[in-house]
């Protein structure tokens, strides 16, 4: 009787030394993250004040969110066009009357993200195989692929395309070349990291039956990694529609430098007629390459 | 693969046997191939007129090549800044950009736990609110983080506050979605175990779901500030605060050598920044898990 109380005792000490050490984690961890709020807050100017011109003309000194919420909901207010029933078909097209234009620049912006996906898959697959730890011929080479796949995905695409459209001036070909470096980027860590991850027996086998690297490479490991490299391929060419559709905005070809326009000359209408016309294609695209996607990971299954 | 053994003659017999016997064991059908033969032929047709298209002759990719080995060659000896003010705005511009990815991704994830919560399959249990909730994260994610920027900045004026904002709206669609399917992933055995016992609905998430899902959460947070802190670099290039704006002000302006330093010192940053999440995570999960691709 006694053994059990003293074994209790023993555990009620022992929870709420555990307690009392959660607790003050807890809040140690809570109050830093607090504080780091306030900081940052106060460096991204959350608590500025700023002034506001009232209904009847004078000038008010309010709290910047409060502020800038009515102008945001007037902005989005603004894009929105006016369709009436009766009028629809005339609406619309004043609605999206540049587009014959713009048609245009949504083929090319595809055809960018296409041609970058291209581009960035050659690299990347290229790369992956000596940036992947158990199938480098050298170990130096690990080092100098890695490190040169992280500089290219940890670049944004639209600083490489200010580089870019300076070296090969304005139009779609910088904006091919940025995309494809960060693609290229992006795509060498997954693939490696898919070549790090396959099975070795096959790979030992053709080295045993004489085979190059190029023949263990070709034989031994693209089989495995195959299905893996579509399915992130397809992934990322919808990332790539998606930044091509913004990398107009340094002069870099595609629906961009129509958004760019758009903000700057203050045609709302048009700004909203090219975010529906970016999502439509967005949407489109990413359902058929999830489509896709299912056909390949369904294949890899049989 | 050489040095095929001495008998030659029997083997390419037996090949040339096993060939007649068995072809599709060593040529796909004609159908496959043609199929093949003429994919390729499309993907070439597109590929080439892609090329003529956007005007990439030969002349101009040399020319550009030589353009950018200039550039690059800015890069050695990197630009190091001597006076305090220029090398005080470089810094404040780091550190602008760090607080706006925190503060980004803390607001998106501060909104997005109870909506995920509506969002997930084995909580909500009304197929029409879950299905509004997933198709508005889907609608939220359609718009580029840079996108929205544009809209905030109309709103709230130029600077660091307009790209918090737009960070924190974008978060909202993606992490929404991620800690949804986090949330469905748990196993329900918990919550049979806290219902049997007489818990409560809320406590059967409490006890059952949350202790699962958190750790997760927790990591795919992380996952995502690192990304913000990588694509809040951009924000600046319109505007909306953080060292874009010095990085592309210095690049428009040619002067390439700040460019690269400034360059080297965000890899640097999202170096450091890696390296101190993966350490956080390590702590909070015990083990890594698989990573996510980062955009």
């Amino acid at each position: 009787m006694t053994q059990t109380s003293s074994a209790l005792a023993a555990f009620e000490t022992d929870y709420r030394r555990h307690k009392t050490r959660a607790r003050v984690t807890f809040w140690t961890v809570a109050l830093s993250i607090m504080t780091l709020v306030l900081i940052t807050a106060e460096f991204a100017n959350f608590f500025s004040i700023t002034q506001v011109t009232l209904a009847d003309g004078s000038r008010a000194e309010r709290w910047i969110l409060l502020a800038g919420l009515p102008r945001l909901g007037e902005y989005v207010a603004k894009t929105i066009p006016e369709l009436g029933w009766a009028t629809i078909g005339q609406d619309l097209t004043h609605w999206f009357w540049r587009w014959p234009i713009w048609m245009e620049l949504l083929l090319e912006t595809i055809l960018i993200a296409f041609m970058a996906t291209v581009l960035g898959v050659a690299g990347g697959f290229l790369l992956s195989f000596p940036a992947a730890r158990n199938l480098s011929p050298r170990p130096w080479m690990v080092w100098v692929s890695r490190r040169y796949l992280e500089i290219a995905r940890t670049v944004p695409e639209l600083v490489w395309a200010l580089i870019f459209v300076f070296c090969f001036g304005v139009g779609p070909m910088a904006g091919v070349l940025a995309i494809a470096l960060h693609c290229t980027g992006s795509l060498g860590k997954l693939y490696s990291e898919a070549n790090e991850n396959i099975d070795m027996r096959p790979v030992e086998g053709i080295r045993a039956a004489g085979g190059s690297w190029f023949d263990q490479m070709r034989y031994g490991v693209v089989p495995q990694v195959l299905p893996n490299t579509l399915s992130y391929t397809l992934l990322r060419f919808e990332i790539n529609v998606r930044s091509s559709s913004i990398i107009g905005f340094v002069g870099a070809g595609g629906l961009g430098q129509e958004l760019r326009t758009a903000v700057s000359l203050q045609e709302y209408t048009d700004l909203s007629a090219l975010f529906l016309i970016i999502f439509a294609a967005v949407f489109v695209i990413d359902w058929a390459s999830e489509k896709l996607r299912h056909r390949v990971i369904g294949l890899e299954r049989i | 693969m050489s040095n095929v053994s001495t008998s030659s003659l029997p083997a390419s017999i037996e090949l040339a046997r096993l060939k007649a016997e068995m072809p599709l064991a060593f040529r796909a059908p004609f159908r496959v191939r043609l199929r093949r033969a003429l994919g390729w032929t499309g993907f070439a047709l597109v590929f080439g007129w892609c090329l003529y298209d956007f005007d990439f002759s030969p002349s101009r990719i040399v020319e550009g090549l030589g353009r950018l080995g200039t550039v690059l060659s800015f890069m050695f000896p990197p630009h190091i800044w001597t006076e305090w003010d220029q090398l005080s705005e470089v810094l404040k511009g780091l550190g602008e950009t760090l607080a706006m990815a925190f503060l980004g991704t803390l607001l998106g994830a501060v909104v997005a736990v109870p909506l995920s919560l509506l969002g997930a399959k084995n909580i909500n249990r009304l197929p029409f609110l879950r299905f509004g909730v997933r198709r508005g994260f889907d609608v939220i994610r359609a718009f580029e983080t840079l996108i929205l920027a544009l809209i905030f900045i109309r709103a709230f004026g130029l600077g660091p506050l307009a790209g918090v904002l737009a960070i924190a709206v974008g978060e909202i669609g993606v992490l929404g979605k991620l800690y949804a399917e986090a949330i469905e992933n748990t196993s329900k055995k918990p919550v049979d175990g806290v219902t049997a016992a007489g818990g409560s609905w809320l406590q059967s998430i409490h006890f059952g779901v949350m202790p699962q899902a958190i750790p997760v959460i927790l990591s795919i947070t992380l996952y995502n500030f690192e990304s913000n802190v990588r694509s809040g670099t951009i924000l600046g290039i319109v505007g909306a605060g953080g060292i874009g704006f010095l990085l592309s002000d210095r690049i428009r302006a040619y002067r390439w050598d700040e460019a690269w330093s400034i360059i080297i010192l965000i890899v640097v940053m999202v170096y450091v920044i890696d390296a101190l999440s993966a350490i956080i995570r390590m702590r909070l999960i015990g083990t890594e898990p698989g990573r996510r691709s980062s955009p």
